[in-house]
């Protein structure tokens, strides 16, 4: 498997060698293109699922969908952003305006902040914490507060419901989310987001860590979409009931920002996912299959992490368009009643499998 | 039928008897409530199925129709009240739960108050409308009544005209929307009221407490154009009120007038019409079920449920050469002959109809969200049903057997074999499902007809200028929605002195309040999409 | 300049006089290399990416919901956002008759609509009352309290009429200056001047 890391040595060396660059301007510069890539990964990603979604959506209603700007419709979304940019950002009257404009930037850091950690590829990865997934879950809560900040200083009735929804969906579900993790993380023994990949170099976890392993993915996949806000528990912005949920009063780019942040929250549950039951960046090994493992490690690791990461949320759009809507006191009694006590059972039967040694 | 006669001219001397294709009663306004109690308690005459506004020129008035639930008997009572100036009449409201929205719809365009009715407010008209302008006498000066682009102010509170033991009339006030009340105003434009609807909902956390209907907001006033226009020009009308029943409309009103003219239809159109009519509950069933999955969020089922619709739509489009509002029901017959491969396509479209509806219940009938989502959401007990005059697929889902086809068959419906799609349970469920099962029923009725359209005219023979006699007809046919109902009263000239079209989904609309209490705000939705009312039917 | 979109060669518009006087106005303004080609930019992204707001109240309405089925799909063009609230719409499809009640909630959703806006009068009715123009309680056109951009005949309009109305729009939306204002007869500003709100007009 090739180390991708050497790009980063390799800048880092220009810095401080070729350039001289002191220690503290290396770091700074280091962090400043840092973070214009992860802003360019993400522009270009988010792009990516908006005509995906449209593409994948129209598929399954037997439509062809966007086809007319550029090839396939790719520069679709393109075409949408450079609309969006410069629509007019309406200044309402009676709205707490602070606030109401921090809620679409609170939304977007909190998705941004997550890809910070994303295991991209071999030696691909911004920062490698020791509690690498325990940074991931906390900074994807902030989302919610932003929603709820969205909801109440647009002084709507309307947007006020979307985000008391929210609020009671996101709290509640982010136990089941972190109650799998949890389990996930006590089959890897480490919160380190490489570490975790590492454990998985053999055989990914959800083989290895089998009937518990299995059901933590289920629980993480379901939690995992109403964390998103997507259908079917897209209550929050439910659009035949509440016009357009939370955001109803934003435009332009204010809106942008959520539209945006919806599709990347998907891509990071989506890359979580992967990071936790297939193995992260690590290629397709079978043990005792030497040659094959050979070919599976010629695929360079940041297409083994998109491409798990596009298929986990391919199967979460396919959701969206398939179930009809829950209704919220189904939502929390769903949540409340089933997915959380099979997730405390699934941790206490992994910790089991753990301690026996009964997995592979 | 003489029986009843007997016992209410024994009880009530004053009403007048006449037979026309009803027993008619003439009452006098002191009595009516009294009359319509005997009706209802005595005989069974529980459903109150038309409340028509008057203006006789004279005096101003109602004309009601009831009808038997049970044997589906209908009488005809005519009130009048004591001239123009300021008109009261008694209100039947805690007879019949329908009469609340009735008699409110009589109040605005004629300007009856009706005593003991707790709210006589506007219905469709802007609360600053001057006239009444159904009125024979109607200023239409349009300096009276301007579009005014100013917001029409909310009322929270109403007035009830109530008569004192001494008959003196006075006023009470009733509070609507308490202040703590958390009001949301869903509607006129919001995605899933189906077009214009205004439901001013309190809410308690998510439960709905209580919701007012807006009406009016695309209140074209069809009824009154239709005063002004010769017989056949007013058919086209009947297309744009339900849409989705555009041809079972046009079939209403042209079966009132023949039945006025004594015209009778050749074969080949009855048989015509008849598989058109259930072409077009198709196509009405296809798209409420369709809107309605869409609104529950499983929008797929939309696309599914259109690619159908779009198969009978293309079958419309060849014969009638329209896509929605087809004018082909004609006065005596059709406009056209069918196209050439007309039975062609009908017999593939039955063909796919069997796989599309099972495929239908495969994505969303039998999905476990789906079930949770329908079952026990909105009950409606069959009394109720009978209560709120709710027809068509919504009543015969609570349980109350009344089909137009069956209770007052007309066409050729009567040689046909179909069942009538009634289930017990009332919730929206049930109206979801038999939605489905009437589909497939109209399918066997299709199946019937189709290779035994005889040949023939189309169209009688009527004659350059229709003029109806003297006099008043009611016809009733069952549209994808429910009974609806046209009624007409001439003078015996080319236009109609009244026109009245008596819309199912009007009535659908106002049981929503009743179904909708308790409920979450997302059962709203739910109801509403079950219930399927078209607005423009409401509005008129 | 032949302003077009894709797949609609220029001789099959049925107005392009009407466009090519939008275009030597445009022209006539003066304006230079670098805005015009940022306008350009602009307007590509405009003209695609148009997203109508949800509003419909007769039967245009179920048109509009057939355009957007399979047969029809205008998700092609990128049009199938459909967005409820009004402040992410991009142009409003009046569809269907429109009438004194409903007139200043049209008005409200106009003036709610984020700039650049658009309407299309769609149908008979929206564009002069249609069947109802006699009636005591319909406007005659919504183009007397809105402003409007295109007009789009038939009771109702079928889907490809309604396409092609909206590519109308899309190919107007693409002659447009971004600095300078919008190609109007006569420009929000004064029609909404004209038209205000708490007087009434008739």
């Amino acid at each position: 498997m090739q180390d991708l890391s050497f790009i980063t040595h390799w800048i880092d060396n220009l810095f401080r060698v070729v350039l001289g660059c002191p220690d503290w301007l290396t770091v700074t510069l280091e962090c400043v293109l840092l973070g214009l890539v992860l802003l360019l990964v993400y522009a270009v990603l988010a792009l990516f699922y908006i005509w995906f979604e449209r593409k994948v959506c129209a598929a399954f209603q037997c439509r062809l969908g966007p086809n007319r700007v550029g090839p396939f419709g790719v520069l679709q979304p393109f075409a949408d952003m450079f609309k969006m940019l410069i629509k007019e950002l309406i200044s309402l009257n009676h709205v707490d305006k602070f606030l109401f404009a921090l809620a679409p930037f609170l939304v977007i850091v909190a998705s941004m902040l997550a890809f910070a950690v994303l295991p991209w590829g071999n030696g691909l990865q911004a920062i490698d914490f020791n509690i690498g997934i325990f940074f991931l879950l906390a900074v994807s809560s902030i989302g919610v507060l932003g929603i709820l900040l969205a909801g109440w200083s647009s002084n709507n009735k309307f947007t006020l419901i979307g985000a008391l929804r929210s609020g009671a969906q996101m709290v509640s579900y982010e136990i089941s989310i972190s109650l799998s993790v949890i389990a996930m993380v006590v089959l890897a023994g480490t919160m380190s987001v490489q570490g975790i990949v590492q454990a998985q170099e053999h055989c990914w976890f959800i083989f290895s860590g089998h009937i518990p392993a299995i059901i933590a993915f289920l629980v993480y996949v379901i939690a995992g979409t109403a964390e998103t806000n997507r259908g079917p528990f897209d209550l929050p912005e439910a659009e035949s009931e509440l016009t357009a949920g939370y955001h109803t009063e934003y435009s332009g780019m204010h809106f942008g920002f959520f539209y945006l942040a919806e599709y990347l929250n998907l891509f990071i549950v989506g890359g979580v996912a992967s990071l936790l039951f297939f193995g992260g960046w690590m290629p397709f090994h079978i043990p005792g299959w030497d040659g094959f493992n050979h070919i599976m490690d010629y695929i360079p690791s940041v297409i083994w992490f998109l491409g798990k990461a596009v298929v986990i949320t391919f199967v979460m759009i396919w959701f969206k368009w398939t179930f009809p809507r829950l209704r919220i006191d189904q939502l929390l009694s769903f949540e409340w009643k089933y997915l959380m006590p099979v997730s405390l059972v699934n941790l206490v039967l992994m910790t089991l499998v753990v301690v026996f040694g009964l997995y592979f | 039928m003489a029986n009843i006669q007997e016992t209410i001219a024994k009880q009530f001397p004053e009403v007048e008897f006449a037979q026309g294709e009803t027993l008619e009663l003439n009452v006098p306004d002191a009595k009516w409530h009294d009359v319509a109690a005997a009706l209802k308690n005595d005989f069974g005459f529980d459903n109150l199925r038309a409340l028509i506004g008057m203006d006789w020129g004279e005096q101003l008035g109602i004309v009601c129709y009831l009808v038997n639930s049970k044997t589906y008997e209908m009488v005809r009572v005519k009130v009048e009240s004591d001239g123009r100036e300021n008109p009261f009449l008694h209100s039947v409201t805690d007879l019949f739960a329908v009469a609340g929205i009735y008699e409110r719809e009589v109040f605005d365009f004629y300007g009856i108050k009706f005593i003991g009715n707790p709210d006589m407010r506007h219905l469709f008209l802007r609360n600053d409308w001057v006239g009444y302008p159904f009125r024979k006498d109607y200023d239409t000066n349009p300096a009276l009544n301007p579009v005014r682009l100013d917001h029409e102010e909310t009322q929270d509170t109403t007035v009830e005209y109530v008569e004192g033991p001494d008959g003196k009339i006075h006023t009470e006030e009733h509070v609507i929307f308490q202040p703590e009340d958390f009001v949301v105003n869903i509607g006129p434009q919001h995605p899933a009221t189906h077009g214009v609807l205004r439901l001013r909902t309190a809410v308690d956390g998510e439960e709905i407490k209580k919701i007012d209907l807006y009406l009016g907001y695309i209140h074209r006033g069809i009824e009154k154009l239709c005063e002004g226009l010769t017989y056949p020009q007013t058919i086209h009308f009947t297309d744009r009120l339900d849409y989705l029943g555009a041809l079972m409309n046009s079939h209403c009103l042209c079966m009132c007038i023949e039945k006025a003219m004594q015209v009778e239809v050749p074969r080949r159109a009855q048989v015509i019409r008849c598989i058109m009519d259930e072409l077009m509950r198709l196509n009405s069933h296809l798209l409420a079920m369709g809107t309605f999955c869409m609104d529950l969020g499983a929008t797929t089922m939309l696309f599914y449920a259109l690619r159908e619709r779009e198969t009978i739509l293309d079958i419309f489009e060849k014969t009638t050469g329209a896509r929605m509002t087809f004018n082909y029901n004609t006065i005596g017959g059709v406009r056209q002959d069918l196209a050439d491969d007309f039975v062609s396509d009908v017999k593939k479209l039955l063909e796919i109809m069997p796989e599309a509806i099972k495929e239908y219940n495969k994505v969303f009938t039998g999905n476990i969200i789906a079930k949770n989502r329908m079952e026990g959401v909105g009950v409606l007990t069959p009394e109720a049903a009978v209560d709120y005059n709710v027809t068509g697929p919504a009543g015969r889902s609570a349980g109350w057997n009344y089909d137009v086809r069956r209770a007052q068959p007309y066409g050729i419906y009567p040689e046909l074999e179909f069942d009538v799609v009634t289930r017990t349970e009332g919730d929206s469920m049930a109206r979801f499902k038999a939605r489905i099962t009437e589909m497939e029923q109209s399918c066997r009725i299709i199946a019937q007809l189709i290779d035994n359209i005889p040949e023939g005219e189309i169209c009688a023979k009527v004659p350059k200028v229709i003029k109806l006699p003297e006099g008043h007809w009611f016809q009733e046919v069952e549209t994808g929605k429910g009974a609806f109902g046209c009624y007409i009263e001439s003078t015996g000239t080319t236009s109609p002195w009244r026109m009245k079209f008596n819309s199912p989904c009007f009535c659908l609309a106002g049981v929503v309040d009743h179904l909708c209490r308790g409920q979450k705000i997302a059962d709203l939705i739910t109801i509403g999409g079950t219930l399927d009312y078209i607005v423009p039917d409401i509005d008129r | 300049m032949e302003v077009t979109t894709k797949s609609m060669p220029y001789e099959d518009w049925k107005d392009n006089e009407y466009i090519e006087s939008l275009v030597n106005e445009l022209k006539a303004s003066g304006t230079n290399v670098i805005v015009g080609s940022l306008d350009k930019l602009i307007n590509w992204g405009r003209s695609n990416s148009l997203w109508p707001l949800t509003f419909a109240t007769s039967c245009c309405g179920i048109e509009f919901i057939a355009l957007g089925a399979a047969r029809y799909d205008m998700a092609r063009f990128g049009w199938e956002v459909a967005r409820s609230s009004p402040r992410q719409a991009d142009f409003m499809m009046v569809a269907g008759t429109i009438v004194h009640r409903m007139a200043p909630v049209v008005r409200r959703l106009y003036d709610q609509l984020a700039e650049p806006k658009y309407v299309i009068a769609c149908g008979g009715c929206a564009i002069s009352g249609g069947p109802f123009k006699n009636s005591y309680h319909v406007l005659k056109g919504v183009g007397e309290i809105i402003p409007v951009d295109v007009y789009c005949p038939g009771c109702p309009p079928r889907p490809e009429a309604m396409i092609y109305a909206i590519m109308q729009l899309s190919r107007k939306v693409k002659v447009e200056k971004f600095f300078g204002g919008v190609n109007r007869k006569e420009s929000q500003k004064e029609f909404l001047k004209n038209h205000p709100i708490s007087e009434t007009t008739n």
